[in-house]
């Protein structure tokens, strides 16, 4: 049985359809990137993962429990799925480490001190450690993102959703955050929505091309850069290849 | 004449002190407990259902569309005559109450909806439920943006606590009168009130501003307070 397993999901807002029959599955620890055209329902189809949108059809399994199901207590589920934002979403009013610790402390109910202890050792492996007692107004764009994938580490989860998270960042600072995100490949599983075709086609196990609210193509990456079946593929991949850093897309 | 005014100061500073007691009563209890009448119904605005966010906007609109001179007079004449009667003290208490409540609450609601919608989202996604979220999340947020609303409305109610008065509770105004009405230097008096109120208002001000400065959250700033104009 499949860790995480998406089946058929649907979703529309009025008349749009953005999503039309999604399916997939995950492993533990496996990293799969989504990438394909922007307007496609890549960051619906994260947000109809953790249910912070409804989807109209379809169902989410996680652990063998059915997530969509209206019954099952979807704040107990959300601790077990991270999510980083591409606008980051740190709470503002609170330092790095309170950041990383307020999870722990009012979701999981571990006291403040082994919570903070814990967030300490989280931000240290995002390289933070020196930054734990700044705000987020006080830090970098890549700084603040390390924070949430810190934020999101601490909870223990199965998958980590990570909807563009360095789309918002200068180039500069893309390099860091990056390499956070591949530190944590083969320790917990990421789905991980993105245009770096770098990140994708060194890190993923799996590609899933997207377009028009469904998935058009997936494969290794190895399969999907060199030998993708359509014709569609190889043109999205050629065209977002060389607009996003084709050079790194080399090793 | 120096002399004079002095000892009609000294004279006087009984009763004023007495009157100045029952404002700074009726200003610190009615702005807490309309804080937390506030904080309820801005919550219900903004996450409440139809029928909650229904009630509430009844609630505001009806409070902030009539004047708080005919609430009090509602409270403390009108509603004798279906067998509720409130001392002067407890009606001025109940109608500024309701009244800065109602204001609060419109202001507040603004705070909380001036915190970016990204905040809950995170919250949410972290496992916490929609109280915790608003608790935990938001209101810490929007408590911070509405202190320099919060300190024009506690200028308001400092001031406005003399329409208490009318209704016969004996706060600084109606002392001001009570000594006016028996000396007739009217002038004298009511500036030296004037002075009190004058000095009340700059020092709660300055009081405010050093709590909003200590909870601003750093590289933001704390709010700035906006004129009473503004409003």
């Amino acid at each position: 049985m499949a860790m995480l397993e998406v089946k058929d999901i649907y979703k529309a807002y009025g008349n749009v359809e953005v999503l039309k029959g999604v399916s997939f599955t995950m492993e533990k620890e496996e990293t799969k990137v989504i990438i394909g055209p922007s307007g496609t329902g890549k960051s619906t189809l994260l947000r109809c993962i953790n249910q912070l949108s409804l989807p109209n059809k379809g169902q989410v399994w996680l652990d063998g429990e059915e997530i969509t199901n209206p019954k099952t207590n979807i704040n107990k589920i959300r601790e077990k799925i991270g999510f980083v934002f591409q606008d980051f979403n740190l709470f503002n009013h609170l330092t790095a480490l309170r950041n990383v610790s307020i999870g722990l402390e009012k979701v999981k109910r571990i006291e403040k001190e082994a919570a903070q202890t814990r967030a300490m050792q989280e931000l240290t492996r995002v390289g933070l450690e020196a930054q734990a007692s700044q705000y987020p107004a006080q830090l970098s764009g890549g700084q603040k993102q390390r924070v949430g994938i810190a934020r999101a580490l601490a909870m223990d989860p199965d998958v980590i959703l990570f909807d563009e998270p360095t789309s918002a960042l200068d180039p500069e600072l893309i390099g860091d955050v990056l390499d956070v995100m591949k530190s944590l490949a083969g320790k917990v599983a990421m789905l991980v929505v993105t245009h770096e075709m770098g990140f994708a086609r060194n890190v993923a196990d799996e590609i899933i091309f997207m377009e028009g609210g469904v998935i058009v193509e997936q494969g290794p990456p190895k399969e999907m850069f060199t030998n993708a079946k359509l014709a569609r593929t190889r043109e999205f991949l050629g065209r977002i290849g060389a607009l996003y850093g084709e050079e790194e897309t080399g090793g | 004449m120096a002399t004079d005014f002095g000892s009609f100061f000294l004279n006087s500073l009984p009763n004023l002190l007495n009157g100045l007691g029952y404002t700074l009563l009726l200003t610190f209890i009615s702005i807490a407990v309309g804080f937390f009448l506030g904080i309820t119904l801005a919550l219900g605005r903004v996450y409440g259902n139809k029928i909650i966010n229904g009630f509430c906007v009844g609630y505001i609109e009806l409070i902030r569309g009539t004047p708080l001179l005919v609430q009090l007079f509602i409270i403390y004449f009108g509603l004798p005559s279906v067998g509720i009667i409130f001392s002067p003290l407890q009606a001025a208490l109940i109608g500024l109450a309701i009244n800065s409540g109602a204001y609060q609450a419109e202001y507040l609601r603004g705070s909380i909806q001036s915190v970016e919608s990204g905040q809950m989202t995170a919250a949410r996604s972290l496992g916490m439920n929609k109280l915790q979220s608003i608790r935990h999340v938001i209101l810490p947020q929007a408590l911070r943006i509405s202190i320099p609303a919060w300190s024009n409305e506690f200028i308001y109610l400092l001031q406005y606590s003399s329409i208490a008065y009318i209704i016969q509770v004996a706060e600084l105004t109606a002392e001001g009168k009570f000594i006016a009405a028996h000396t007739f230097r009217y002038l004298e008096v009511f500036a030296m009130i004037a002075v009190i109120y004058l000095v009340l208002t700059i020092v709660s001000t300055e009081i405010i501003d050093r709590i909003a400065k200590h909870l601003s959250i750093p590289g933001i700033g704390a709010a700035k307070r906006v004129s009473l104009r503004d409003i």
